[in-house]
């Protein structure tokens, strides 16, 4: 359902330029659970923003879900992350304004659905995370992994084609990192395709494919471990 | 793109963020409350000017005979040379470009005007029905004034400022069809006058017309003064040369005896005066621009703020959905919004603290000399407001624009 050829970054340091992606070759199929592993500064970040279009490559292909992703519009590409693609950051980027429900509903609003037709779907979502009974809350006033589950219910909402987690459970401790990921779990048993960023072994292991990073490069790309 | 759906996202949004909204709309808030109270103060000062210099029409022209100040044809300087109303006649007939004309002369020495056993003094005039024309700061408030039968017929009629009535007339009497006696001949009241300066006394004479005047209490038949506006497309200072100079022939006075009458131009005290307004009004709007320049400089600065400290909450919008398009126009819509409810305030505090001030100034019968009346012309007051909204929108724009153009991810990375 995506597939990426030959994809280069580079960032701009002054006058020198820092080249962070140095070829990248990777598909993903449709129910996948992948998770992309390497230490601090590989440049899985700067990937995951690429598969999101959040940012843009230097070099290469990149085609989501049969779509060409090279020269379409901002607006193209704000249609495609509302409706394609679910996010889930560390640091959970909640706004700090709105209420659970009001978050989670988000993404329906740049659909224009109607405030109280949405605000409803999103309370199904916060039940299906396990917070029925917080959707009225601020995110001030939840935990670090009540807030990730909010994420989690934002992501879903749109019913994307595939989500993308970036340090997932960086911010939790390993109870809530647990909980969040078996929630994650549960979703692609359900059929999900989930793509996870992580530089934890233990989060990686959870995963039915590791794909490992070093230095901008994929150096191994191992299938079939130990998903439980 | 202005629906009911996005109005609450930015009521929102200006909720979560009272201060920043406040520091916004103070700015123009200020402007705009500024900017009404420099308009209202200085359309007071017009006013006040007005009232103490505008009494009679502007195209008119009063000639009063003075001394003479050089000899000519054998007459000595310092002559005397009263008007006649033979002069004054053919002065009508000779002169062209006069509209209205009317002589004006007060009744001489110690009488009182009585009305049953009560007796006041108060001055007694008479004047042609034309000179209504020329005072126009003077207006009947009862009955009619004096018109051309009266002056006719010589009708012993009269009309009488409303402070003299007050005086005479006890509360609950129209004046209207009371006879006065003035110097013991009966006059009967027609009419009651306002006068609208408060700075002159005027509301206490008492009119009859000139003819009835002339042939009851002045049989010399001269004529202390003349009052003349001037016919359209005819030139104030050309007419007052003209009559003058056809006078000092008629009254055999030095060409360029240029005391031997007193003249007073409204047309030429009104250009001063208007030279004065403009000067205030120029003042005004240059500091009034300096203090919308000023709102909407704060404008643009906090704008430009917000979209900074919005940053990351664009980004995750971004993230979610939300297209250039909408960014523009959420960040837009909260600035216009903004803008217009705090100028809005400012327009309506404004009017009220001129009311107010207006209403106190009466209240307390303060009469100011220069200072009356303090108003805004509403269509300035909003288009005030309209320019700053406009402006604040702009100010919103730029900053709104380059939140948009930002990439999410590099957004995302934001503080
Ligand atoms: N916007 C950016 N500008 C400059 N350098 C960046 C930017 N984003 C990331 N980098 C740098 O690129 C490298 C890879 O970063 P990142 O993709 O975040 O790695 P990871 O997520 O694997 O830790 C790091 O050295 C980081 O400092
Ligand atoms: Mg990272």
């Amino acid at each position: 359902m995506l597939r990426l050829e030959n994809i280069h970054k580079s960032y701009p340091m002054g006058n020198q330029s820092l080249h962070v992606l140095k070829g990248i070759d990777f598909g993903v199929e449709s129910g996948e659970l992948v998770s992309i592993m390497g230490a601090s500064g590989s440049g899985k970040s700067t990937l995951l923003n690429i598969l999101g279009i959040l940012d843009n490559q230097d070099e290469g292909s990149y085609i989501l879900d049969g779509t060409q992703i090279d020269m379409i519009s901002e607006t193209a590409a704000a249609e495609l992350r509302n409706r394609h693609i679910g996010f889930i950051f560390q640091s959970f980027n909640l706004l700090a304004f709105k209420n659970a429900a009001e978050n989670v509903a988000l993404p329906l609003y740049y659909q224009g659905v109607r405030r109280r037709k949405r605000n409803a779907i999103a309370v199904k979502y916060l039940e299906m995370v396990g917070l029925a009974d917080r959707a009225e809350h601020m995110p001030s006033e939840m935990s670090g992994g009540e807030r990730q589950r909010v994420a989690i219910a934002r992501a879903l909402i749109a019913d994307p084609s595939i989500i993308l987690a970036d340090e997932p459970t960086g911010a939790l401790d390993s109870l809530t990192s647990n909980e969040v990921m078996q929630i994650l779990k549960d979703l692609n048993d359900n059929g999900k395709t989930i793509l996870i960023v992580t530089h934890e072994a233990e989060i990686a292991e959870q995963t039915k494919r590791i794909i490992y990073m070093r230095d901008g490069k994929i150096v191994e790309d191992k299938s079939g471990t130990g998903h439980v | 793109m202005f629906s009911l759906d996005q109005w609450q996202e930015i009521l929102q949004a200006i909720q979560a963020n009272k201060i920043r909204t406040f520091a916004t709309a103070f700015g123009v808030f200020w402007g705009i409350l500024m900017l009404i109270l420099l308009l209202g103060a200085g359309q007071g000062l017009q006013n006040g000017v007005k009232q103490n210099m505008m009494l009679d029409a502007i195209n008119s022209i009063w000639i009063i005979p003075a001394r003479t100040s050089m000899a000519y044809q054998g007459m000595p300087a310092g002559r005397e040379h009263p008007l006649m109303e033979e002069d004054l006649e053919s002065v009508e007939e000779n002169v062209a470009g006069i509209d209205l004309m009317s002589p004006e002369n007060e009744l001489s020495g110690e009488f009182d005007v009585r009305y049953g056993n009560r007796a006041v003094s108060f001055p007694v005039f008479g004047a042609d029905s034309e000179y209504f024309g020329i005072k126009v700061s003077q207006e009947t408030v009862n009955g009619r004034s004096i018109n051309r039968l009266d002056d006719e017929q010589r009708r012993k009629v009269a009309i009488i400022g409303e402070q003299a009535a007050s005086v005479i007339f006890d509360e609950g009497v129209d004046p209207v069809g009371e006879y006065v006696q003035i110097k013991d001949v009966n006059f009967r009241i027609v009419g009651v006058f306002s006068f609208e300066s408060s700075a002159m006394d005027q509301a206490q004479r008492i009119y009859i017309p000139f003819s009835t005047f002339q042939s009851v209490f002045n049989t010399s038949r001269d004529v202390t003064l003349f009052a003349v506006t001037t016919a359209e497309g005819m030139s104030g200072q050309q007419l007052e040369g003209d009559i003058v100079k056809f006078l000092k022939q008629r009254q055999t006075i030095h060409p360029d005896d240029n005391s031997a009458y007193w003249v007073h131009n409204q047309e030429e005290q009104h250009r001063s005066v208007n030279n004065l307004f403009l000067a205030i009004k120029i003042f005004i709007w240059i500091v009034g621009l300096g203090t919308l320049t000023a709102g909407i400089v704060g404008v643009s600065n906090v704008m430009i703020i917000i979209v900074r400290e919005r940053t990351r909450e664009i980004g995750v919008r971004k993230a979610l959905g939300a297209t250039p398009a909408s960014v523009v126009g959420m960040i837009l819509q909260e600035s216009v919004f903004i803008t217009t409810v705090a100028g809005y305030t400012g327009l309506v505090l404004g009017v009220l603290l001129l009311e107010g001030i207006n209403t106190a100034l009466v209240a307390l019968g303060a009469d100011l000399q220069f200072f009356n009346r303090p108003e805004i012309d509403l269509r300035v007051a909003l288009s005030a407001l309209g320019v700053l909204v406009v402006a604040g929108s702009l100010a919103g724009f730029v900053p709104a624009l380059k939140a948009a153009r930002v990439k999410p991810a590099e957004a995302l990375r934001a503080e």
